[in-house]
C-alpha cells in the first residue's frame, strides 16, 4: 500500500512541477495545487498506512494508527487552501492590471 | 514552565486583530500601533533580561510534557533575535505614517505588520519543527498581505513570483518534515536531536539535512536560490521593504543555524563544507548584483545576499568563534538592513527617482540624510569601530583558526566591493554640484523620516562601540549552540 501511495505522490509531484514550468498563470497555480496534494499524501504515507485501526492509544488497543501525520496534514491543508485562494485572487488582479497572464511578459525591467 | 515565552507572540497577535477592526480610523490606529509596539519592545526586553539571568524559559502549551505537546523555547538566542525584531518593528511603525499613503494605512497595514512581527517572533521561539513551518506560514501570509499593499502594476507582478517561490519551498518543507518523521518518529526538535544520534543509517539523515538546508536556503536567499529576492523586495513601500529585508531572510538563517547546530551535526565534514562553498558563491554573486545596477533600491536589496553569505560562512566553519560571529552579524545585519531600506526610501522620496544617474547634490538640501547614509555604508561594509567590523572580525578569526583561507579571502574581497557599491550611492546621489532642490516641499517630511532611522543607526553604533559589553552574551550563546546537550536537557528535563 505504501508503495502505491509513494508512486501516486511521485506522479502528483511530477505533474505539478510540469505545470509549474508553464507560462500561463492559471496552469502554474494548478501546479502548486498538485504539488501540495502530493506533499499531503506523502505525509500520510510516512505515518504508516493501516486499514481500520483506531488513531488512539488506550488500554486494550494494541494496533493503532499514528494520529500525528493526520494532524499535520490537516494544518497543512488549511494553509495551502488559504494560500491557493490568495494566489488565485492575486493572479486575477495581476493579469487584469498588467493586461496579460503570460509569465514571459511579466518579467519586468529595472526602472519602473 | 513559564507563560512568558508566549508573550512576544501573543501581544502583537492580539494587536493585529484589534487593529483590524478599527482600520478606518487611521489616527487612532496609528497611535495605538505605536504605543503597542513600544510596550511590546519593553516587555520583550524584560523577558530577555529574565532569560539572561535565569536561563531558558520553556512553555509546554496545554500542559503536555515536552516530546508530545508543542513547546516554545525562549533561550538566549531566540530572545536576542526577538528583541532585535522588536527594535526594528518600533522604528518601522514610526516611519510608516510618513511613507505610506492614506489608503495603504487604512487597508490593514498595521494588522499585517503586527501579524508579521508575531510570526517572526514565533519562528524564533518555537521548539517544534512542524510548528516552525506553521509560523513560517503565519509570517509569509502577513508578508503576502504587505507586498500587495498598494496594488501597483509592478507590485502585483512581483508579488506573484514571491508567493509562488515561497509556496513551493513551503511544500518542500512539509515533505522534508514527513521524511524526517518517518525516520525519527517525532517533530520535537530536542527529541529529534536525541534520536538522530541513535539512527544507524546516518546517510539518510544527511540527505534529509541537505533537503532542510535547501528549504531554508530558499527563504534565506543563499546561492543559487537567491534569484527571486531582489525584485519583489524593492517593489512595495520602503517600510515594507525594510521589514522584509531586516526580518525575513534572517528567519531562514536562524533556522539553518538552529537545525544544523542542534540536529544535523553528525556529518559536519560534508554538510558544513558545502556551506562554506555556497557562502563564498553567495557573497560573490550578491555583490556582483549590487554593482550591476543603477537602481538604488536594487543595490540595497542585492546587498542582503552577501550578508547572508557571511552568516552562512560562520555556520560552515562551525567553531565557537565563528558561530559567535554569525550571531553578532545576524543582530547587526537585521538592524542595519532595516535602517538602510528606510534611508533609501527617504532618499528616493526626496529625489523623486530611484535611478542613480538622475540624482546628485542631495547633501546640500538634506545633510542629515546624507551623513546618516554615509555612516550606514561604513557600518554595512564593516569599517571599525562599527558593528559590522566586530561581526566580520569574529568570522574571519574563526576562518583563519580552521585554515579556511579561501573563504576568508572571498569575504574580504566582497566586503571591499560592498563598500564600493554603497559609496557609489553616496557619491552619485549625495555629492556633486549643488542643484536646485527638485522637491523643496518634501523637506519637512524627510526630516520626520530621519529620526526612526537615527534610532536604528544609534543601536548599530552602540553594538559596535560597546562590543565589549555585548560580547559575553553572544559568546555564551555560541557556547550553548555548540553543545546541543544543554538544549536537549533543558527541554526534555532528563
Amino acid at each position: 500500500m505504501e508503495f502505491i501511495m509513494a508512486i501516486l505522490a511521485g506522479i502528483l509531484f511530477t505533474t505539478g512541477i510540469y505545470n509549474l514550468l508553464q507560462k500561463q498563470l492559471l496552469r502554474i497555480i494548478i501546479g502548486t495545487g498538485l504539488i501540495s496534494h502530493g506533499a499531503h499524501l506523502f505525509i500520510l504515507t510516512m505515518g504508516e498506512l493501516k486499514t481500520g485501526k483506531p488513531p488512539i492509544l488506550t488500554e486494550g488497543v494494541e494496533n493503532y494508527t499514528d494520529p500525528l501525520p493526520q494532524a499535520l496534514i490537516l494544518t497543512s491543508i488549511v494553509i495551502s487552501f488559504g494560500v491557493t485562494s490568495l494566489l488565485l485572487v492575486l493572479a486575477y488582479r495581476a493579469s487584469q492590471v498588467n493586461g496579460t497572464d503570460n509569465m514571459e511578459q511579466l518579467r519586468g525591467n529595472d526602472y519602473e | 514552565m513559564s507563560n512568558l515565552a508566549a508573550l512576544p507572540i501573543i501581544l502583537p497577535l492580539l494587536a493585529g486583530i484589534v487593529v483590524a477592526f478599527i482600520h478606518k480610523k487611521t489616527k487612532i490606529v496609528r497611535i495605538l500601533s505605536q504605543v503597542i509596539s513600544v510596550v511590546n519592545l519593553i516587555a520583550v526586553a524584560w523577558v530577555f533580561l529574565q532569560v539572561q539571568q535565569n536561563g531558558s524559559i520553556i512553555l509546554e502549551t496545554g500542559g503536555w510534557a515536552a516530546p508530545y505537546g508543542i513547546i516554545l523555547v525562549g533561550d538566549l538566542l531566540s530572545m536576542t533575535l526577538v528583541l532585535t525584531t522588536n527594535i526594528i518593528a518600533v522604528a518601522c511603525v514610526f516611519f510608516a505614517p510618513q511613507s505610506l499613503s492614506k489608503h495603504q494605512e487604512e487597508y490593514y497595514f498595521y494588522s499585517f505588520f503586527f501579524l508579521l512581527v508575531a510570526g517572526v517572533s514565533g519562528a524564533f521561539l518555537t521548539g517544534d519543527l512542524f510548528n516552525l513551518f506553521v509560523f513560517f506560514e503565519v509570517l509569509l501570509m502577513a508578508s503576502y498581505g504587505l507586498i500587495v499593499l498598494g496594488n501597483g502594476k509592478v507590485q502585483l507582478r512581483e508579488s506573484i513570483k514571491y508567493v509562488l517561490i515561497n509556496l513551493f519551498s513551503s511544500m518542500l518543507f512539509v515533505t522534508t518534515i514527513a521524511f524526517l518523521y518517518s525516520v525519527v518518529g517525532t517533530v520535537n526538535m530536542a527529541q529529534i536531536a536525541v534520536r538522530v544520534q541513535e539512527v544507524e543509517q546516518q546517510g539518510i539523515l544527511t540527505t534529509i539535512g541537505i533537503l532542510f538546508f535547501f528549504v531554508f536556503a530558499t527563504k534565506a536567499a543563499v546561492f543559487p536560490l537567491y534569484y527571486w529576492l531582489p525584485r519583489p523586495y524593492i517593489s512595495p513601500n520602503p517600510v515594507v521593504s525594510a521589514l522584509f529585508g531586516a526580518l525575513l531572510t534572517k528567519v531562514g538563517i536562524y533556522s539553518i543555524l538552529r537545525t544544523f547546530t542542534l540536529m544535523f551535526n553528525q556529518d559536519v565534514q560534508l554538510t558544513h563544507t558545502l556551506f562554506i562553498y555556497l557562502a563564498a558563491l553567495t557573497m560573490l554573486f550578491g555583490v556582483i548584483g549590487a554593482l550591476s545596477t543603477h537602481n538604488v533600491k536594487l543595490i540595497i536589496a542585492y546587498n542582503i545576499i552577501p550578508a547572508v553569505g557571511f552568516m552562512l560562512m560562520g555556520i560552515g566553519i562551525f567553531s565557537e568563534v565563528s558561530i559567535s560571529g554569525t550571531i553578532y552579524y545576524l543582530v547587526h545585519d537585521m538592524i542595519i538592513k532595516g535602517a538602510l531600506f528606510l534611508l533609501v526610501g527617504a532618499l528616493v522620496y526626496v529625489a523623486g527617482t530611484s535611478d542613480l544617474r538622475k540624482m546628485g547634490g542631495l547633501i546640500h538640501h538634506h545633510p542629515v540624510l546624507g551623513w546618516m547614509f554615509f555612516m550606514a555604508s561604513l557600518v554595512l561594509a564593516g569599517i571599525p569601530p562599527f558593528s559590522g567590523f566586530i561581526g566580520k572580525l569574529l568570522l574571519l578569526r574563526g576562518g583563519l583558526a580552521q585554515d579556511e583561507l579561501m573563504i576568508v579571502i572571498v569575504a574580504l574581497i566582497s566586503s571591499l566591493l560592498i563598500l564600493f557599491s554603497m559609496i557609489r550611492i553616496f557619491i552619485r546621489g549625495f555629492w556633486g554640484e549643488k542643484t536646485e532642490n527638485p522637491y523643496p516641499e518634501r523637506k519637512r517630511k524627510a526630516a520626520k523620516m530621519a529620526w526612526p532611522v537615527a534610532i536604528l543607526l544609534s543601536f548599530s553604533v552602540l553594538l559596535g562601540v560597546g562590543a565589549e559589553w555585548f560580547y559575553p552574551t553572544i559568546q555564551s550563546i555560541a557556547e550553548y549552540l555548540m553543545d546541543p546537550q544543554i538544549y536537549i536537557d533543558s527541554v526534555l528535563k532528563e
